[in-house]
């Protein structure tokens, strides 16, 4: 069985994407979600600010999303452009 | 293995550096923005009129925790775009430690610099005439816990873009690879302990307003010995990187070098964190505490320098891997 040198190189980018992405997928999820667990415990003290509270917890999730899109970009570039 | 030229082997090692770059890296920085946000919620349902304060100070306190992985994002696209003219098997070796490197090394200053930037936010609430200092005590903080991730860059791009082609293959390729393992894990326990410290150091800010000196002395020496193993790895990885070993087929010299890399990495794990929760505890009891200030002082170095032994051992086991066998 022959392996062509430019097979390898796809196979490395398959490997580099998936762990790009599965990996990177791993902190924004743990992040978020004890964003909106501690979100939760704010509106449970603090029923009528429930509003304020919520775009709060939008913005912060939106940030600690922002390494997960690197990741997906670099998982992207890795399957079609490299 | 051969039948494949050294250009496809460099750029296999160049994705899954790459990969393994941006996937690591992206992991630590998100949790550290999630705690921060989450404290911030908590903060703003604790005192809804300075809002918009602690918005500000979680957005100033998430860009800190951001910057590691922004090392990495970088790291990862010059991997992934680079197409060195002087394709080699030790340069395939190369990409792969910096990937490595950066990818481990932004895990724990991520996490980290996650907690100053909460406990900044929460200290707000209770206390929202001090906020100059807590966003200094946070920046400094958070800056100081960015250091390991700066140790790993500094190692990725001395990887990238260092020209290796006068080694050897075998065995400076493992030479290389243990390189940046050992940054890179070492910055683990080194990033998280850092932070942990600076956390402790805005809060205790938030309680006792009048100690913020003597909190800031003990946060800084509390990190500065957390930083240790962070240095002993990243001595680990200059020695690995700039000693150039004679051509050998003997594959356990390989592995001795590859090992001493893993050694000196994961060896700072341990320690790092032990380190760190010695000087949180220590700056947290400053803060409730003040008057016995000068004893818990020398209580958290006593206790980091028993905690740093097997930091020690680690940096001995992999310089004799290095020297001696």
């Amino acid at each position: 069985m022959a392996i062509e040198g430019a097979d390898l190189v796809k196979a490395a980018a398959f490997l580099g994407a998936g762990i790009a992405m599965g990996l990177g997928a791993i902190g924004p999820g743990v992040g978020e979600g004890m964003t909106a667990a501690k979100a939760c415990e704010a509106i449970g003290q603090n029923p009528r600010e429930a509003g304020l509270l919520t775009r709060t917890m939008l913005v912060g999730q939106a940030v600690a999303e922002s390494t997960g899109i690197y990741s997906l970009v670099i998982a992207l570039l890795l399957l079609f452009v490299v | 293995m051969m039948e494949f030229d050294a250009q496809a082997w460099v750029k296999v090692a160049a994705f899954i550096g790459g990969g393994m770059a941006i996937g690591f890296g992206a992991i630590g920085a998100a949790i550290g923005e999630g705690y921060t946000a989450s404290l911030a919620n908590l903060a703003v349902s604790r005192n809804p009129k300075i809002s918009g304060d602690i918005f500000k100070t979680m957005l100033v306190g998430q860009a800190v925790a951001e910057s590691a992985s922004i090392f990495a994002l970088v790291v990862a696209i010059l991997l992934l775009f680079m197409n060195p003219s002087n394709a080699s098997m030790i340069q395939a070796a190369a990409f792969l430690g910096a990937g490595l490197s950066m990818g481990f090394g932004a895990i724990g200053s991520g996490i980290g610099s996650g907690f100053p930037g909460g406990q900044a936010c929460f200290g707000l609430s209770r206390q929202p005439a001090v906020a100059s200092r807590l966003t200094t005590n946070m920046l400094i903080g958070s800056a100081v816990c960015q250091t390991p991730a700066i140790f790993s860059l500094v190692v990725a791009f001395i990887l990238l873009f260092m020209n290796f082609s006068a080694a050897p293959l075998n065995p400076n390729w493992a030479a290389l690879v243990g390189a940046g393992l050992s940054t890179g894990l070492a910055a683990i326990g080194s990033g998280y302990g850092g932070g942990m410290a600076a956390g402790a150091s805005c809060e205790g800010v938030a309680r006792q307003p009048e100690a913020v000196g003597n909190l800031t002395t003990i946060m800084l020496v509390g990190q500065a010995v957390a930083q240790t193993p962070a240095i002993f790895g990243l001595l680990v990885s200059f020695i690995l990187i700039f000693k150039v070993w004679p051509e050998t087929a003997q594959i356990q010299t390989a592995m001795a070098l590859l090992s001493a890399g893993l050694c000196a990495g994961f060896g700072g794990i341990g320690p790092g964190l032990g380190n760190g929760m010695a000087a949180e505890g220590a700056v947290r009891w400053v803060a409730r505490n003040l008057s016995s200030a000068a004893d818990l002082m020398r209580i958290m170095l006593v206790g980091q320098a028993v905690s740093q032994s097997t930091a020690i051992y680690a940096l001995v086991v992999s310089l004799v891997l290095i020297f001696v066998v």
